[in-house]
């Protein structure tokens, strides 16, 4: 009895501690900010006839279109940051482009497990196991070792909608 | 021990919702309206401990592709001969959204033998593939369909008439044109507003417009009858005396183009002679002379009858039997 109740009362002043100060963290103290956005691809033909692509602003998208979608990190703080892991679940009204970067590590199971697309594999309802496809793949993600204060950088990738 | 028993079906949950999640939306076009949201999210460690921050999440909103298809469902040219004659056709809405289409129908193509005259658009309505008059709700003018969902197919009749005076082996083609009621263009021609949701609707690669043509065939057939007799008396001649065997050969020859149905080639036995039983035959192939066991039957009171069925242009068939002269 009195071992849980003591239990009970630690947990209760770990949660009133704890709570205002992560909100004050990542208020004041998260060096690191991420800024996504999202572009769409378009053709279009010039005056002579070829065509080459331009990303413009995504006001009008449907099935089949193409988007970029683009998170910018920056390290704001004075410190190096370590271990940077940006993971970005694909909305499931996108598969992820065919000519995404091979070395992309990708999951196809919900984040699960990952790799590259090559080495990934997706069991279907029968059990029956085939190699994964861009159409396959639930989550991107990124890591980088460390961010030097003050660096920043992009991170795509490309997707078309289902 | 107690510890696997709760994990096992924790471990069941968390499966199904993976494969919830792996499973793509749809193959056809995610719907008009559907929101697309994308954020990131970041750990790292800043010395502190590990850390973690999200992206703003940005969203885009999925407009309404407006695209359609229509196949003749006919697997050929229709057999027609004058008077009405029907073309099925199938109209898919391609796009992600709801969208009615208005139907044309034009018998005038470049290259016709003749022309045949529209007399209505029919719907499929109780979906069984084939024109019921009267069940099937023809459509007025302008013929439009009713609002088909993304993906949604309808099949619809061309009912048209056959003018006298045609000529077998002639064909005439009639197109029906599908266009989408929000409007069409060249894809890429945007209707602000009129999608799903208050989203743009916007022209797909089929101009949100297509046709097909359905083909009819004039198959004017004939059915020719040819008997002819040979005699063999019981002395080796030919004479007809009794007791001479007569072999009838009746030739039905379907001439012209198309089919014809339910051929039945029926003889009565001459007067003066006797069936000799067991002789029918159809191509060659002995017939029993009872009913019912095969396509044939025979009887001295009855005659013969056998039974072509469906028998198509340019072939013939070759009935032979034998009586006795009384």
């Amino acid at each position: 009895m009195n071992k849980f109740g003591k239990i009970a009362a630690h947990f209760a002043a770990f949660l009133l501690l704890t709570g205002p100060a992560t909100a004050q963290e990542s208020a004041a103290q998260n060096p690191v900010t991420l800024a996504g956005d999202v572009m769409a691809v378009k053709t279009v033909t010039d005056e002579t006839g070829t065509e080459r692509t331009e990303l413009v602003e995504p006001t009008k998208i449907v099935p089949g279109d193409r988007l970029i979608f683009g998170t910018d990190y920056s390290n704001n703080g004075t410190e190096e940051v370590t271990d940077f892991v940006v993971t970005n679940p694909l909305p499931s009204a996108v598969r992820l482009a065919p000519d995404a970067d091979p070395d992309l590590v990708v999951s196809v199971d919900g984040a699960q497990s990952w790799g590259t697309l090559a080495q990934l594999k997706v069991t279907d309802e029968t059990g029956a196991t085939r190699t994964a496809t861009h159409a396959d793949v639930t989550h991107v993600r990124w890591t980088l070792p460390s961010i030097a204060p003050g660096e920043s950088g992009r991170l795509e990738y490309p997707a078309i909608i289902r | 021990m107690d510890t696997q028993k709760i994990y096992k079906p924790f471990f069941g949950i968390s499966c199904a919702a993976i494969v919830s999640m792996a499973a793509p939306a749809h193959a056809e076009g995610v719907s008009a309206g559907t929101l697309i949201e994308n954020t990131a999210t970041a750990t790292y460690d800043d010395g502190d401990g590990p850390k973690t921050v999200d992206s703003n999440t940005v969203t885009l909103q999925v407009d309404e592709l407006i695209d359609v298809t229509v196949t003749s469902l006919n697997s050929g040219p229709v057999a027609a001969v004058p008077g009405e004659a029907v073309l099925t056709f199938e109209i898919t809405n391609q796009g992600n959204g709801p969208e009615a289409f208005q139907l044309t129908a034009n018998p005038s193509v470049a290259g016709n033998d003749f022309d045949t005259v529209v007399e209505s658009i029919a719907v499929d309505t109780n979906g069984n593939g084939t024109y019921d008059p009267g069940v099937d709700v023809i459509l007025t003018a302008p013929e439009t369909t009713e609002i088909l969902a993304a993906d949604e197919t309808l099949t619809v009749f061309v009912v048209v008439t056959v003018p006298d005076g045609v000529i077998d082996g002639q064909e005439t083609v009639l197109e029906l044109t599908a266009d989408a009621v929000t409007g069409t263009g060249t894809p890429g021609t945007t209707f602000a507003g009129q999608g799903v949701d208050g989203g743009d609707a916007i022209v797909g690669t089929s101009g949100a417009s297509a046709s097909a043509i359905g083909e009819l065939l004039v198959g004017i057939t004939s059915v020719d009858l040819t008997k002819s007799a040979s005699i063999v008396d019981p002395f080796g001649g030919t004479s007809a005396v009794p007791g001479a065997i007569v072999t009838f050969t009746i030739t039905a020859n379907v001439s012209g183009s198309g089919s014809v149905d339910d051929l039945i080639v029926t003889d009565a036995i001459p007067d003066g002679t006797t069936y000799a039983a067991g002789t029918l035959t159809l191509d060659g192939t002995s017939l029993t002379d009872v009913s019912g066991d095969d396509s044939g039957e025979a009887s001295d009171a009855g005659g013969i009858s056998v039974d072509l069925g469906t028998v198509a242009a340019g072939t013939s068939h070759a009935i032979v039997f034998n009586v006795a002269i009384d």
